[in-house]
């Protein structure tokens, strides 16, 4: 078995056994779900602006692979101070290597995540318009997971403890997941947070998502997935670049 | 006799404080060479160096003919390492740890197979082999360790403490073990311990390093003569003073309180 398949089914491996991270992972969708989706739901209706759970789901879908590739790519942090981090470091293979199977396991889990929180939301009563469209949101799904696990782990190439943990989350992550168009439509936003919703990739994904989800986007396709490949591209590659210089 | 391990005049600083100052020395093919010394004498950190972990700041270093921070897939296909720190993946069986290895080092899958099972047998870990290695005890932890250092067949073995908390049957058992390897397959071997007697039994040469320095060099016997002693024990306190040192609590060790209060090993 190649190198990059072994360390990305090890990322698998650890996700399938911690059942309590799997369910725990679960319990804020469904609240923002249920919570915002029915509360506010009436309200959005009022306004005129059709269903909230048929608009929000797909952006509850993609908070679901930002929080959770965002942590995958942290794990790191876990592994260095665990130690295995330096079993992967001292091996003959080249850190490049290393890291494409961190972030490949890494994606896949936080993918899986919100395909699970896709199925919860049939259940709060969100319909997909179209069953073709289901690989086009599987790809924007993947994208954004690559995205946000290459960023956790350019992250945790810096850190070396937890202590940062909590500035990363609540200046990065929540305002990467309320300054998107997750929550709310991005039509006719005040200027300046319509210049913050514009510049935040995960706008693109939730848009991508969304449209692929409900056939109803703010932007087009084919620029939310130039955004998000870019992105993706550039973060892959600072992530290489810092996580190739970890020192132990 | 050709060295495996060639240090030259190696220095590591972080900031204004000297890890290691200038040491040097080598380390014979088929050698077992023990590196001694007190807490935060600079043991890991060179054994980090060598090992392609950290670059030094100046000096050089030679591992079998190469230079570790130039050549350092060559270099790290040569050793097998056992840390001092645990560096299992707790969530992973001891199968797939070993497993795991047996792929980053391209053991090819056949023997890669017979040689998990005959090391899992050697260390008496095969029946548990397909138990987590969190739910293992600290000496089974070590003996997993030890035997996933060997999967690949080193050149040289570092040994970074290796008994660590270990009973005695087992430091014996790792030990005849590693004389064994050292003997039939001339495996070259470097240990830190700070079990004296051990390094008596198995080590032919001694150094004993303090404060980032070399204080003294040779066999046992050596270094007993030098100091007129009659135990390595003795030497070595004459030779590095009986002060007791301190070493900084880690993040590492802040992490593990951390790990406890959130019981998720």
């Amino acid at each position: 078995m190649n190198v990059i398949a072994v360390l990305w089914l090890r990322q698998l491996k650890r996700y399938v056994r911690s059942r309590a991270r799997i369910v725990g992972a679960l319990g804020q969708p469904l609240l923002f779900l249920l919570g915002l989706g029915f509360g506010l739901g009436p309200v959005f209706e009022k306004a005129g602006q059709g269903n909230y759970i048929q608009f929000l789901a797909p952006g509850v879908v993609a908070m679901t692979v930002l929080f959770t590739s965002v942590f995958s790519g942290i794990e790191l942090i876990w592994d260095r101070q665990f130690g295995f981090l330096k079993e992967t470091l001292v091996a003959p293979v080249s850190r490049l290597t290393i890291m494409s199977g961190r972030v490949l396991g890494g994606a896949t889990v936080a993918v899986v995540q919100g395909l699970i929180v896709v199925a919860i939301s049939f259940v709060a009563g969100f319909r997909v318009a179209d069953w073709t469209a289901i690989p086009l949101a599987l790809l924007f799904m993947a994208l954004l997971a690559l995205l946000f696990t290459a960023l956790g782990t350019a992250i945790a190439s810096l850190l070396s403890d937890f202590q940062g943990f909590q500035l990363i989350m609540n200046f990065l992550v929540m305002p990467t997941f309320f300054l998107s168009g997750a929550l709310f439509p991005m039509r006719d936003l005040p200027w300046a947070l319509n210049i913050l919703v514009r510049i935040n990739p995960m706008s693109y994904g939730v848009d991508g998502l969304r449209g692929a989800l409900t056939g109803i986007s703010f932007f087009s396709p084919a620029l939310d997935m130039s955004v998000l490949a870019v992105v993706a591209a550039c973060l892959l590659l600072l992530g290489g670049y810092l996580f190739s210089r970890i020192q132990l | 006799m050709p060295s495996m391990i060639h240090v030259e005049h190696l220095v590591k600083n972080y900031g204004t404080f000297t890890a290691v100052g200038d040491i040097s020395f080598d380390v014979e093919a088929g050698e077992i060479f023990a590196f001694l010394g007190p807490n935060g004498a600079g043991k890991t950190t060179t054994i980090k160096i060598l090992t392609t972990l950290l670059k030094p700041t100046s000096g050089s270093v030679e591992i079998d003919g190469l230079d570790p921070t130039i050549h350092q897939n060559e270099v790290r296909k040569r050793f097998g390492i056992v840390f001092q720190d645990p560096s299992l993946d707790d969530e992973l069986t001891a199968y797939e740890n070993m497993d795991i290895h047996g792929v980053l080092y391209k053991v090819p899958r056949r023997i890669r197979v017979e040689r998990i099972e005959s090391l899992l047998k050697l260390v008496e870990l095969w029946d548990r082999r397909n138990d987590r290695a969190k739910t293992f005890s600290g000496g089974m932890r070590r003996r997993l360790e030890i035997a996933r250092g060997l999967l690949h067949t080193p050149k040289i073995l570092f040994l970074d403490e290796p008994t660590l908390g270990l009973d005695p049957q087992t430091r014996n058992h790792l030990w005849s073990h590693v004389r064994k390897l050292n003997e039939e397959e001339r495996v070259t071997v470097f240990l830190t311990t700070h079990y004296m007697e051990e390094a008596e039994r198995v080590a032919r040469r001694i150094a004993i390093i303090d404060h980032g320095r070399i204080v003294a060099q040779g066999s046992p016997e050596e270094l007993k003569a030098q100091t007129g002693s009659d135990t390595l024990e003795q030497a070595f306190l004459m030779l590095t003073g009986s002060s007791i040192r301190d070493e900084e609590a880690s993040p590492l060790d802040r992490m593990r309180n951390m790990s406890r209060l959130w019981s998720r090993r």
